[in-house]
């Protein structure tokens, strides 16, 4: 059982309808591309839930660390000039 | 010990309802019961489809045939989501299997006990499906997100299979004498092992007041069991048959049926390896599993040669 491979893991994405964007699902395993992707569709598909599907290798996807992602994200905080709310707009305009 | 300052961290998440993550530090307690809960329901679901399966070639027509295929394979992938929502706390596959096959992993003891007749096919649905969907409902707000989610996905699809196990019995219940009585033994057997599904009375459970604090439960065995037992003593009266237990009745004071003692004794009898279909049922996931060994090799070997040939090119 030790090296009993139940071959790669791979991340499922998945677009609801065209227009969309994709979405992750959960993960399977599979030995090829080819096999994911039926799996894919066996899997996460069963009902009609999309009509686009995109399968990554788990160990490809690159993913910002929980541990310093308060300081990650730290740069965006002091910049509320950003949203919309910042800006003083007299009183009667309309429409922006 | 661990850091005091990131377990009052950790509970102030949890609290707040703030789903915890695969990278998010969590206390190895957590990460155990985790791993153990979430293969155990993975489990289940693939043992569960065995005594389902042994109805597959004995469907009494096209359309009941194809249901219960449709049922059987929902089920394979449920037990799917959860081994990858349970692989994400650090633990492989094959480790899982390997405990599933050594005895160290549990599944439903519900799986144990033998599927009869078709009616078995109607009393899973509704009342062994049923009792699942009212736990796996609570657990949808479970702390750990891929657990979570994977109990999302898995409720959208249980509900079919209550429905369809609801029809078998209403149209037997519908039926000759004979079929009456097939529904009427088949709830008689499968009652009692229905309502055990929820576990110990919650003066007993091991695990359960830490589980709830950590909100990996959400609801307290007594509470669920009770909840199923409301809604399906409710839905039994529509198909005019009875329930194995001469003490149930509507409390008016509580709102809630009042149910006899269980029988824990057989319980943990069938918990413990001793239940009518437990060797059974292990030795045919380990065949089959053993059995598809040369399509697990055939694909890899597949795989590598598909790769050899792109990088030659």
């Amino acid at each position: 059982m030790a090296n009993d491979d139940q071959g790669i893991l791979w991340e499922v994405f998945l677009r609801v309808k065209a227009g969309r964007p994709f979405k992750h699902v959960g993960s399977l395993h599979a030995y090829d591309k080819e096999m994911a992707m039926k799996a894919a569709r066996d899997l996460y598909t069963r009902r009609n839930e999309g009509n686009g599907i995109w399968i990554v290798k788990a160990e490809d996807i690159v993913s910002s660390e929980a541990s310093d992602c308060e300081a990650f994200f730290d740069p965006s905080d002091d910049k509320i000039y950003r949203h919309p709310t910042f800006y003083k707009i007299p009183e009667g305009v309309k429409h922006i | 010990m661990e850091n005091q300052d990131l377990l009052n961290q950790f509970q102030q998440k949890i609290d707040a309802d703030i789903k915890i993550e695969p990278k998010d530090w969590m206390p190895e307690k957590y990460r155990q019961t985790l791993i153990r809960q979430i293969s155990q329901h993975a489990h289940s679901e693939i043992i569960g489809m065995q005594p389902e399966g042994n109805w597959l070639t004995r469907a009494p027509s096209l359309r009941s045939k194809k249901i219960l295929m449709a049922k059987i394979q929902d089920e394979a992938g449920h037990g799917l989501y959860l081994y990858c929502a349970a692989e994400t706390l650090g633990v492989k596959r094959e480790q899982f299997l390997q405990w599933l096959h050594e005895g160290k992993a549990k599944y439903s003891s519900v799986f144990n006990y033998p599927t009869l007749s078709w009616a078995d096919m109607g009393a899973i649905g509704w009342l062994v499906d049923g009792a699942a969907i009212v736990n796996q409902v609570s657990l949808q707000g479970t702390s750990y997100g891929p657990y979570s989610r994977a109990m999302v996905k898995i409720c959208m699809e249980e509900s079919f299979h209550q429905r369809q196990g609801f029809e078998i019995m209403a149209q037997l219940a519908a039926g000759t004498a004979e079929q009456k009585e097939m529904a009427q033994d088949a709830i008689n057997r499968w009652w009692w092992p229905s309502i055990m599904m929820f576990g110990p009375h919650d003066s007993e459970s091991a695990h359960s007041n830490q589980s709830l604090k950590w909100r990996i439960k959400r609801e307290s065995n007594d509470a669920l069991r009770q909840l199923f037992i409301d809604k399906t003593i409710e839905q039994g009266h529509h198909l005019g048959l009875t329930f194995p237990d001469p003490k149930l009745h509507l409390n008016k004071e509580t709102k809630h049926y009042d149910y006899s003692p269980i029988n824990w004794d057989e319980f943990w009898n069938v918990v413990k390896g001793n239940g009518p279909g437990n060797k059974r049922r292990i030795r045919h996931h380990i065949k089959a599993h053993d059995d598809g060994k040369w399509v697990r090799e055939a694909a890899k070997a597949y795989a590598e040669k598909i790769n050899v040939k792109k990088k030659s090119a």
